[in-house]
């Protein structure tokens, strides 16, 4: 009980943050739209809906990136990094109450990308949406993970992708085959399991991330 | 602190110029098989004899792989200090061998079907995802002071690795079914006789080979640390 108050504590610090900040959310909302616009001049004319859904799943990787790459950027600068794993309280709460932030920034941006990607290019269909719910899940967990050892590097940002993309190829290989099959299961049990394996194996090593 | 300390295995005991005159036997033997022992394949012909350093450098880069990880679990688990260097060494030697596992998969694919890169080749396209990972892998560590902190996040990333090997092999799979619909099989069933004993001789000399090589740069490594605390008690 302990630890799920913890969590929601955490949780509520980084949402809070945001509302009185808003440093993440409205660079996540302006960057998606004008990758979309990018898009629209890097597609041909005439090319497939199909291209159009894959490079969707581009916008957004993109977009967590970012989200991402802010996501420890409070806790190193005010230091506060040090006093959460002095506190006594799980460190995987840690974890989990940023992943939380960051899905809920992620899937904020995707109520507006989505409908805008419909409106500028092709409509979605609901396995895209249910590929997207699993994958965001996905992408903010692990990417929240290699955000806290990036973090720690002298490299940081430049870090970041480099960590993250070899990790989140998978995640695209999903998306996209779930976005354009006619039988997307399959897809989308995958995408299931990537959450389950690397959301067990996240939470039982965080602790090593954050600690010396 | 001597060497033999460090690891108390019973592979680690064996003598480094003991190994390197196994390896010297064993490596010429592979040759020697691969290039007039093993018979023409009746496909590919000639070529297809580049299939036994191809697989083997393959299955010894995965080996490379997990050893490292193994030791990155024991690093994280009993504490151990030398661990994190072997596990380190173990991913090093694993990038190298992958390295050669995509050139030799380049040049097989170029003699086979004409193009240096194919990404219907699902070995291929598995390799270059664990090389950009592993290269990730040498970019924090060298973006980190030497420390426990270091030596954490490392053995932590090294796991993932081999989380995400059967992950991307499976999604690479999937990938099939709507990026290449139409799958290249390389050989038929006919794997038997002396194909099978010079894969097996050829196997046996590249994972000789791997771990020769490891203990080398392991040994370079350590003199180097030694050589660091010396000067450094000494300043």
């Amino acid at each position: 009980m302990n630890y799920v108050a913890d969590i929601r504590a955490l949780t509520r610090k980084d949402l809070l943050l945001e509302v009185r900040a808003r440093d993440t959310l409205p660079a996540m909302l302006v960057f998606v739209v004008a990758i979309f616009v990018v898009f629209h001049f890097a597609l041909p004319a005439h090319s497939s809906a199909l291209a159009a859904r894959g490079l969707l799943w581009v916008a957004i990787m993109f977009t967590a990136l970012l989200a991402l790459g802010r996501a420890f950027v409070p806790e190193r600068e005010q230091r506060v990094l040090d006093a959460l794993v002095l506190a006594p309280s799980d460190r995987s709460a840690i974890w989990i109450a940023k992943t939380l932030a960051t899905l809920a920034f992620l899937v904020a941006v995707e109520i507006v990308a989505v409908p805008l990607f419909a409106l500028f290019f092709h409509g979605v269909d609901g396995a895209t949406i249910a590929a997207f719910a699993l994958a965001d899940i996905g992408i903010c967990g692990v990417g929240t993970f290699v955000g806290a050892m990036a973090v720690a590097t002298r490299a940081r940002d430049l870090l970041l992708p480099l960590l993250f993309l070899p990790l989140a190829i998978p995640i695209v290989i999903g998306g996209v085959g779930a976005s354009v099959v006619s039988a997307p299961g399959r897809y989308l049990a995958f995408l299931a399991l990537y959450d389950l394996l690397f959301a067990v194996v996240c939470w039982a090593a965080f602790e090593y991330v954050v600690t010396e | 602190m001597s060497p033999a300390r460090h690891n108390s295995g019973l592979m680690a005991r064996i003598p480094l110029p003991a190994l390197a005159t196994a390896t010297l036997a064993l490596v010429t033997t592979a040759l020697c098989f691969v290039f007039f022992v093993a018979p023409n394949d009746a496909d590919q012909g000639f070529s297809q004899r580049i299939f036994y350093f191809h697989v083997s450098i393959a299955f010894t880069a995965y080996a490379c792989f997990i050893g490292g990880a193994w030791k990155a679990l024991r690093y994280l688990w009993k504490r151990d200090p030398s661990a994190d260097l072997e596990s380190y060494v173990g991913v090093h030697q694993g990038v190298i061998f992958g390295s050669l596992v995509l050139l030799t998969g380049s040049i097989w694919a170029k003699i086979s079907w004409g193009h240096w890169w194919l990404w219907s080749e699902n070995q291929l396209v598995l390799f270059l995802v664990l090389f950009l990972f592993y290269c990730a892998y040498f970019m924090l560590r060298y973006s980190l002071d030497d420390g426990p902190q270091r030596a954490n996040l490392c053995a932590v990333y090294a796991l993932f690795g081999v989380v995400l090997i059967p992950v991307s092999f499976l999604a690479i799979r999937l990938a099939q079914r709507f990026i290449h619909p139409v799958v290249f099989t390389s050989h038929g069933p006919n794997f038997h006789g002396w194909i099978l004993v010079t894969y097996c001789i050829s196997q046996a000399a590249m994972f000789v080979l791997a771990y020769t090589l490891y203990r080398v740069e392991l040994a370079g490594k350590r003199l180097d640390r030694r050589l660091r605390d010396l000067r450094r008690a000494y300043a």
